[in-house]
């Protein structure tokens, strides 16, 4: 393996690892508030021990999260050195925001996972509303800092200089809403069905029926919700990279030819070799509908794109046809669940029922990989989206690879003590909340 | 606003030496505790730093953002020449965070897993310091040398020598000694006051060791150290002031006067690193050829000088305050 394909794999599977805690991070302590008020105003004790059991997970995926973040922060300059010192100064700014913002989180998570009847029941339910809206927050700044390598503003560049920076309008650019949106979106949808598929499983197991049934509840509506806005985000978000990104749009699409009435293609196997693809299904003008509203006109294809500026085509098209088809499945029972609620109440009791949420449980945090596979590959060969290329931001050190190999390792052996420890904590629940 | 910007950046640097350091020491402590009483420390040590850990750590993160916002330059020659040690240090990091929670947050607490979790994490409070440590001599050490072509001399000699690796050891001890007298305060038994007020001793003596040995280390590798701290009138005054309050500190320490004491430890260290920052400054890399790397001239465009600086002003309005009565309320409430 060669150092920048080793760079650019551990940078892939830090932020891959990450993710997942962040998105944690976002949607958990909401999902504590809510059960903490329910709590407050019920009475019920069951609401109590789900926030308490909720909270230990938490607490574990939190440290997770932080550790691997404070690599990130890091591994930025480890890896891409000649990258963040051009656009350290540009898109730094939602960094400094956003470390603001952990920061506030981490304190508020202190009161919160500490002080259990140490303080005022409202006050210690604030500060978990804090830690969620901050965790929200850091997650909508660093994406628009991503959102600025795919689509640079705030500054000109002129014979290989940066100059007039504006970090505020950097911040702001084009791609900026569409991603945080849909980002935001996907951490409650992904995070969501997780939860819920979770103590969908307890309930089809018949154990501590109550306290899952109510956990479910509170998790469950989030995520049904956000699946239903998932695809329309993600088609505010297509449309812009049409718009931005021709390459990565035609990657995602395996576009190889510009022509009128554009085809929207579902599943194939790309073959960049003959600028082919196998076994698709076509709908003529659907794409050419989607990107611009009509029927008729060609959407940019890869004949149109120097191959020296093209992304891996296959591993774009399969990561997005892949996180459609979730996004699809997820859009359907999220329906299904509040059709249910509103018709056919037998049926959430029904193990068949629960059981499609238990497939769910993996499925948003599948997604959520894959969509950044998209995001990310697709911007390839540039680190800077047509300013700058990866391969001029890597690192002069050698042996990359392996660190590389010592990051996988480490990664691996986290996930899999983050998973013992949960499912630890999953079975004292009978023990620590059945009275 | 530049000098707002270096003024948050060497607070970020003093706040993470004495709280993150505090809490690396705390682990220390443990390492040196003998098996029967480790099990107290222990839980001293969970009720003194449990809620705050997180909040210490951020420093760290506050600090590497000012760098790669307001100074990327400086970020990306630490991060390229002092790769190696960063790395570990990283490790470090996360091995000792998730082994920290890991421990107070698993469901089964009677099992081999908690020897585990305090293995790593005992060990990862050692390695962590030491190689933050490494990093901060290397960045004074003069021995980063972008002239260099062979790897050895670029991304190993840079760190691995006397002086780097002698700051790392004074770096731990200061850790240790912090959290020993923080501890102090924190014990409510006599015994374990005792103890604390023991290891405390200890840490400082080594902690004088090894400053010595930086010394040596820095006539040894031709690093100006004893001029840059005596040559001019305020880190020479820095230095006396931390030695003489060190003489105080031992007087009130067989008082019990813990309030005071921990002030006057985090006192020292504070003068330590001004005296230490204020001989060289502007310059923060110091390289082999001369062309040091200066906060006043290697700093990002003046208007991300200017955005970072109102950031990390307002910033710290809605922190400070709320920082300040997190640590309060776990002060108060566990007295
Ligand atoms: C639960 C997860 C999830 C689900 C169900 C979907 N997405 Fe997504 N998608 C993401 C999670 C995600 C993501 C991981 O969060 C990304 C990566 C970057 C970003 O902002 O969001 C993303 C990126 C992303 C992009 C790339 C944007 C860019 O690079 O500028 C497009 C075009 C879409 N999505 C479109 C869709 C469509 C049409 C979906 C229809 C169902 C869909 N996504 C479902
Ligand atoms: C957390 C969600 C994210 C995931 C899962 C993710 C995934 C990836 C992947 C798969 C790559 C490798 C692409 C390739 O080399 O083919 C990559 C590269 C990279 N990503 Fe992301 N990314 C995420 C968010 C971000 C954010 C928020 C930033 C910065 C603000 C960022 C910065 C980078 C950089 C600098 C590289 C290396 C250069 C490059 O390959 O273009 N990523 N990421
Ligand atoms: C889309 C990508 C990302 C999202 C949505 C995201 C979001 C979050 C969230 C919500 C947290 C706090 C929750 C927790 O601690 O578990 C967090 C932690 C953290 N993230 Fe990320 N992050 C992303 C990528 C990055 C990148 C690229 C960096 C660094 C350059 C980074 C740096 C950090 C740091 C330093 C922390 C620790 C903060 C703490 O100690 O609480 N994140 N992230």
């Amino acid at each position: 393996m060669n150092d920048f394909i080793a760079a650019r794999s551990q940078m892939a599977l830090s932020l891959g690892f990450h993710i997942i805690y962040s998105c944690i991070g976002m949607v958990m302590p909401v999902f504590m508030a809510i059960s903490n008020y329910k709590w407050i105003k019920t009475g019920n004790p069951v609401y109590k021990n789900i926030t308490k059991a909720w909270s230990k997970g938490v607490a574990i995926f939190f440290a997770t999260g932080a550790v691997s973040g404070t690599m990130l922060s890091f591994e930025l300059g480890l890896l891409w050195p000649k990258f963040m010192e051009h656009a350290g100064p540009i898109f730094g700014m939602p960094f400094s925001l956003e470390g603001v913002a952990f920061f506030i989180e981490a304190i508020a998570l202190g009161f919160f996972l500490y002080g259990w009847e140490r303080f005022n029941k409202w006050f210690h339910w604030f500060t978990g509303v804090v830690v969620g809206i901050s965790g929200v927050v850091s997650g909508i700044l660093v994406v628009s800092a991503n959102s600025w390598m795919n689509s640079p503003a705030g500054f000109d560049y002129v014979n290989g200089q940066y100059t007039n920076i504006d970090p505020i309008k950097a911040m702001f650019n084009a791609a900026w809403f569409s991603e945080a949106l849909h980002m935001t979106i996907a951490a409650f949808a992904a995070t969501g069905f997780a939860v819920a598929g979770i103590h969908a499983l307890m309930i089809v197991l018949k154990r501590n029926v109550n306290f899952h049934t109510k956990a479910f509840k509170i998790a469950i509506a989030f995520a049904a919700v956000a699946a239903i806005l998932q695809p329309l985000s993600g088609d505010i978000s297509a449309k812009g990279a049409a718009r931005r990104q021709p390459a990565k749009s035609a990657a995602m699409e395996a576009n190889y030819h510009t022509v009128p009435y554009s085809p929207l293609l579902i599943g194939g196997i790309p073959d960049s070799a003959t600028k082919t693809v196998h076994y698709g299904i076509e709908i003529p003008g659907m794409l050419s509908f989607l990107v611009y509203d009509d029927f008729k006109t060609p959407v940019t294809g890869l004949d149109k794109i120097p191959v020296k500026d093209q992304p891996n085509v296959p591993v774009t098209h399969y990561a997005f046809q892949l996180m459609v088809a979730i996004g699809m499945f997820l859009l359907a029972i999220g329906l299904l669940y509040l059709f249910a609620l509103w018709k056919k109440r037998a049926w959430l009791v029904k193990n068949w029922f629960l059981k499609l949420f238990v497939i769910a449980t993996p499925l948003g945090f599948i997604a959520v990989e894959a969509g950044w596979t998209v995001t990310e590959v697709g911007r390839q060969p540039w680190i800077i989206q047509g300013i700058m290329r990866t391969s001029e931001a890597v690192t002069p050190m050698p042996g990359i690879h392996y660190t590389f190999y010592m990051f996988t390792l480490i990664y691996f052996t986290l996930s899999l003590a983050v998973v013992f420890l949960l499912s630890r904590q999953i079975k004292m629940v009978p023990e620590l909340y059945d009275r | 606003m530049l000098y707002v910007d270096i003024i948050f950046l060497f607070f970020a640097i003093v706040l993470y030496f004495l709280l993150g350091g505090a809490d690396f020491g705390a682990g220390i402590i443990e390492l040196f505790t003998s098996t029967n009483n480790k099990s107290r420390t222990r839980r001293t040590m969970y009720k003194a730093i449990g809620p705050i850990w997180e909040a210490n750590h951020m420093w760290l993160i506050i600090a590497i953002v000012i760098l790669f916002v307001g100074f990327p330059l400086i970020y990306s020659n630490i991060c390229t020449y002092l790769h190696i040690p960063l790395l570990i240090m990283l490790m470090g990091v996360t091995a000792r965070g998730t082994a920290f929670s890991f421990r107070n947050y698993d469901a089964v607490k009677d099992d081999k897993m908690q020897d585990v979790y305090n293995y790593i994490f005992v060990y990862s409070s050692f390695i962590t310091p030491l190689f933050l440590g490494i990093t901060a001599g290397s960045v004074l050490s003069r021995q980063i040398d972008p002239a260099s072509s062979d790897f050895l001399h670029t991304y190993i000699f840079s760190w691995l020598n006397f002086f780097s690796v002698a700051v790392g050891l004074f770096t731990v001890a200061l850790c240790g000694f912090l959290a020993a007298i923080y501890l102090i305060g924190e014990a409510k038994e006599d015994f374990d006051v005792k103890r604390f007020t023991k290891k405390a001793v200890i840490m400082n003596a080594v902690a004088v060791g090894f400053g010595g040995l930086v010394f040596l280390a820095a006539e040894h590798e031709n690093v100006h150290l004893a001029f840059w701290l005596f040559g001019n009138p305020v880190s020479f005054t820095a230095i006396i002031a931390a030695s003489l309050s060190l003489v105080l500190l031992w007087y009130l320490l067989r008082r019990k006067r813990t309030r005071i004491i921990r002030m006057l430890a985090a006192f020292q260290v504070t003068m330590i690193l001004i005296a230490v920052g204020y001989r060289h400054f502007p310059d923060i890399i110091m390289v082999k050829n001369g062309h040091n790397l200066s906060l006043l001239t290697d700093h990002a465009p003046a208007t991300t000088i200017n955005d970072l600086g109102w950031g990390l002003l307002i910033g710290s309005l809605l922190i400070l305050p709320a920082l300040g009565y997190l640590f309060y309320s776990f002060q108060r409430k566990s007295e």
